[in-house]
This record gives structure tokens, sequence and C-alpha cells, in this order.
């Protein structure tokens, strides 16, 4: 599923969109097994929220998908992730490729704390090697930072390290870090449960303008949230014997307001969890 | 409840807005316990000036004799009260200087690789291992450095003379193109003591490297970072301001290393700057190797000496302590 939006101002390339989507995906932490068995699509250029009690393996697939689970000593994994159809984990695919192509924001935010702001916007691409000439650099830093919704706020301290910043800021920091690789995908983990509130509302609008530009799938533990920004849902669910598995998933207004299952009411509605 | 009433509109009497004075009383354990430390800690202080006090009292005698030609002579004759450390003292930051150069590379790598590319397993038996290097006395290493390592370098060491002497005129040996022309050299007494400093750079470095912060190297992966990528923009940068500690305290050591640099050495008194010549010198050497012979004002000369020493080395050690503690720690990136 590769489709191409017309080029928009601002933009040196056109964005290609990917879809997201796993196979039969289970994940071990040595013996403990913490997912089975999630298939789920990601539709491209839309948001999708991965929603459920603490535990529940969310993060846990999210870092599957860019191929994050495997740093973890003893991390195992089976079934497919497909990106744009093709296996993130066949044979000879190196991490370091997927990972560029599938870009990622922390709970917690980490810049790097030594480096300019403007720095840490163009990391990314010195750790990728990719060649850009001075020009196009200051251009793909503006441009990312506008994307990320700080522009504004830094643009005349561009020098200044991106450890300063305030909380919010740094996670926008990210987020922007994130985009000047320009990637097909942004996973999110949970990336406003360190934020205030008006932090917050600035990364959810951040994520609204993303939207149709790139595939984001986000994990959160904020029900009002997923609702705001995602287009569909998935709620996972793990007990203590059992290990995760997506019990519902679908669009989110419909997951919210007629969820097929009960647990899913139950949670969604704040009865547990 | 009157009191706890608010009333806006009339301002309260200032003498109410003053700081109180709070007392935090202390049990009596705490107090004992509090004691017992500053004892300790204070200790240090009174052992440190003790030391400086009977160094400046037993080669006062010998300082106030040489004057300030104890700083520009380069020949050590007490008897005759023509001394100085002009040549000893460079000599011994040449040692000192040239075991950074050789040992600064190999403990980064080696650090670098325990912390970093090292697997699980064999991760801890480095550590142990480089550990258990920086126990085994200098005597240890300067017997060896003597008769295993001295002439297996030599090739190694004519060779750079010969080839690079011309180019490089620190490494032109001027005696003569004959064996002893390159022994007991400021650059083998060097090699020796650089063998002993990489343990304790390897794990001080080692120690900070580990610490990198784990978001931050995850930031980095995530951008589709290969491992040196991470290296180069997170431990590195992290590890820096510790690294640059480690290698002061490791000259620090060099410049005080005293037996294996008095087995290597043929002492000199004059000051050249060929490392690869035979004839070297440093201030732990010559007070270890004319002590026993000497009384009076000889004594006294070696005092005074090793005073410049005490102060040098600790000044080298002030200034890594300062440049450790500088360093930045993860808490930036903590809200």
């Amino acid at each position: 599923m590769t489709t191409t939006v017309p080029r928009q101002a601002g933009e040196t390339e056109p964005t290609r969109l990917s879809g997201l989507a796993t196979r039969d995906l289970s994940a071990w932490f040595g013996a403990h097994k913490v997912l089975e068995r999630v298939s789920l699509e990601m539709a491209a250029g839309q948001v999708t929220a991965l929603i459920g009690p603490s535990g529940c393996g969310k993060s846990t697939y999210l870092r599957t998908l860019n191929r994050m689970h495997e740093m973890v000593r003893g991390a195992q994994l089976g079934g497919e992730v497909l990106l744009n159809g093709e296996d993130v984990y066949a044979h000879g695919r190196r991490p370091a490729e997927v990972r560029r192509r599938i870009g990622m924001v922390f709970q917690r935010p980490n810049p790097f704390p030594a480096m300019s702001i403007a720095d840490n916007v163009a990391s990314g691409l010195k750790l990728a090697g990719i060649k850009v000439g001075r020009d196009h650099r200051e251009h793909l830093i503006e441009d990312s930072l506008r994307r990320a919704g700080l522009w504004n706020e830094v643009s005349n301290r561009l020098g200044t390290p991106g450890g300063a910043l305030s909380g919010g800021q740094q996670q926008r920091l990210c987020i922007a870090r994130s985009l000047a690789v320009e990637p097909e995908v942004l996973l999110m983990d949970e990336p406003c449960s360190a934020l205030d509130p008006t932090s917050t509302r600035r990364v959810e609008e951040t994520i609204a303008e993303l939207r149709g530009r790139l595939t984001i799938v986000i994990v959160t533990h904020n029900m009002q949230q997923a609702q705001r920004i995602s287009q569909s849902c998935a709620f996972f669910l793990a007990s203590h014997d059992t290990p995760g598995r997506i019990v519902e998933a679908g669009p989110t207004e419909q997951l919210f307001s007629a969820p097929v299952d009960q647990r899913t009411a139950d949670y969604v509605n704040g009865r547990f969890g | 409840m009157t009191t706890a009433q608010l009333s806006p509109s009339v301002p309260p009497p200032p003498e109410h807005d003053q700081p109180r004075v709070i007392t935090a009383p202390v049990s009596r354990a705490d107090r004992i316990y509090r004691l017992g430390l500053q004892v300790s800690g204070y200790s240090v202080f009174l052992l440190m000036g003790l030391i400086a006090f009977f160094l400046l009292l037993r080669g006062g005698d010998a300082l106030s004799t040489a004057g300030w030609h104890f700083l520009t002579q380069q020949r050590w004759s007490p008897s005759a009260h023509v001394f100085g450390i002009a040549a000893v003292l460079p000599d011994g930051v040449l040692i000192a200087v040239v075991a950074l150069v050789l040992a600064v590379p190999v403990s980064l790598v080696a650090a670098l690789f325990i912390a970093e590319y090292a697997p699980v397993r064999l991760r801890g038996a480095l550590v142990s291992v480089v550990d258990l290097m920086a126990a085994v006395p200098s005597i240890v290493y300067g017997l060896w450095g003597v008769y295993f390592l001295q002439p297996r370098v030599l090739g190694l060491v004519r060779w750079a003379a010969l080839h690079l002497g011309g180019v490089l005129p620190f490494l032109k040996v001027r005696t003569g193109d004959i064996g002893t022309s390159y022994t007991s050299s400021t650059f083998m007494a060097g090699l020796v003591v650089s063998l002993m400093i990489v343990p304790i750079m390897t794990a001080l470095s080692r120690e900070v490297f580990s610490q990198a912060p784990q978001g931050e190297r995850e930031a980095a992966y995530a951008l589709g970072s290969t491992r040196w990528g991470m290296v180069r923009s997170v431990v590195l940068p992290f590890g820096r301001g510790g690294v640059i500690g480690a290698v002061m305290l490791g000259f620090g050591r060099a410049m005080g290393e005293t037996i294996a640099v008095a087995l290597i050495i043929s002492p000199s008194f004059k000051f050249t700057g060929h490392v690869l010549e035979a004839g070297a010198n440093s201030i732990s050497a010559l007070i270890a190797l004319r002590f026993s012979e000497s009384d009076g004002q000889s004594l006294s000369a070696l005092m005074a000496a090793g005073l410049m020493l005490f102060a040098i080395t600790l000044l080298v050690n002030l200034l890594a302590g300062v440049l450790v503690s500088r360093s930045r720690s993860g808490a930036v990136t903590a809200d």
C-alpha cells in the first residue's frame, strides 16, 4: 500500500505513505510470553491508538514494530511485522534501516542534552549516514521543527542545548528529530505521560497536524486522548497467566461508543484498569 | 476559631511576616555518627598537612642552600652544594607523557570494548582481569619490563630512531648505533609505566561509559543509528569528563611511579628530550636510588625534591577531581 500525496509548500520531497501490519506476532522475554498472536492492520496515514491496562504488552508490541524489542537481552519474537507488505524481520534486513523508516518517540523525552537544538534535530541524519548540504540541512531543521509545532518557540535560540528546554518542548524536539529523517511511520510510546496538560495539548495538536502525512501508532493510557487523536484503536489485555492479546480492534468511534466485547466496554468506560 | 479567619481587606501586621527561627534537634546517635565521620574526614587534611610540613621541615635546609637554583640546576651533587631538579622534573614529566601517549588509546579502546561490545559473559571476566592488573605490584611490572619487554622492543626502537629520527628530532639517538644506546631510556620507562596505568584508566573509563543513559542510547538506535554511531553520539560525549579525569589520574600515577622506573633507567642529570636515548630520570626514581646513601645535606635535598613531587601530584589530582566533578551527569535530561 504505497500512495503518494501531493507536494506541499515548504516540502522537499513528496511523502511516501506506508501501512504497517503484524501477523500472528508473539513476543517473549526469556521463557515468559508477553504477547500472543497479535494481528493488526495500521492504516497508512492514519493514527492508530493502542490502549489497555499496564502490563498488557502494548509497549512491547510497539517496540517489536521497529525492532527495538530485540535490544533487550533474552527478548524473542515470532510472527511477522509488515511494512508495506515486507517483513521487517526478513533475513538479511538491517535493523538500522528499519528504524530509520519507522521512527520512535519515547515515554520520557530523551533529547541529546549536550547537543544544540539544531544539532538534535539533524542528529538522525548523521546517525543514519544521510548526507545533506548545508542549505538543505537548515531547511530540514526548520521544516521538522515546524511540523513538530516547536519552531515559533525555539527559532531564535537554535544554538542552545536541547537539554535546557522544558519537558513538553523536549518531547516536541524529539518528535522533530524523528521527523527529520523522514520516516514513513512514527511510533509513540505514551509520549504525553511525563508532560503537563498544556504540553500534552500541544503534542496532540502536533499529532493531528501530522496525520495524513505519515502513519502514526501511539500507545496511550489516556482514554480521552485515544478518542481525540486516533482514527482506529486496538484494545490489549493480559492477565497474570495469559500473555497480552488484542481483545478488540476497529475504528476508534465504534470501539468507544459500541464495543462488541464486554471487557472493552468495561475498560473504555473506566470500570477497571 | 477567630484566628483562622481570612480578611483580605486588612493587611497582616508586618511583624507576623518575619522568617521564623527553625530548630531541628539532632538525636544522640546522629550526633555520635556525625562526629565519627567528621574526625575521619578532617584527618585526611591533617595527614596531608603533616606530610607537607615534614617535607618542608626536612627539605628546608637544602632549599635555603640552593635557593632558586633548585629549580634551574640540572646537576645533582648535594655534597658540593650544587643540585637542582631542572633535569629530573622535566624528565619525569616526559616519562609520564610517554606513558600517557601509549596508554590512553589502549585504555579507551579497551574500556569501550568492555562496556559496549564485549559479550556479557566475557565482560565480567574482562572487568576482573583489569582490576587484577591494577593490583599487580609495580616491582613485578618493572622486572618484566627490564628482562622481557625491553629486549623485545629494542628492534622497533632502533628502527624508529634510525628512520624517524631525521623527521622527528626527539626520536633521534646521538650516542651511536649500538644496543646500549637504546636501552634504559625515557621511552622504555614510559612504556612500562604505561602498562601500569592502563588498568586504572580502563576501569574508570569503562565505568563512565557504562553509565551513559539508556534513554539516549535508545534514541540514537531509534533514529537508525549503527552501534558505532550510537557510541559516538551518546557514550563518548557522556563519558568525556570522566575520561579526562581518568587520564589525569593516570598522569598523577605515572609521575609518582618509582620502582619500575628506578629499575629500568640509567640515571642521568641532563635533560635532553631525546626519548629513545639511554639515560633518563624522575624525582621518585632519584629518591629511591639515592636514599640509602644519603645523610645531612644530601638527604635534605631529596626531601626538597620529594616536596616538589608532592606538590605537583597534588595539583594534578586536584585538577582531575575538578574535571571529573564538572563532567555531565544524566540528570540534565530529567524533568
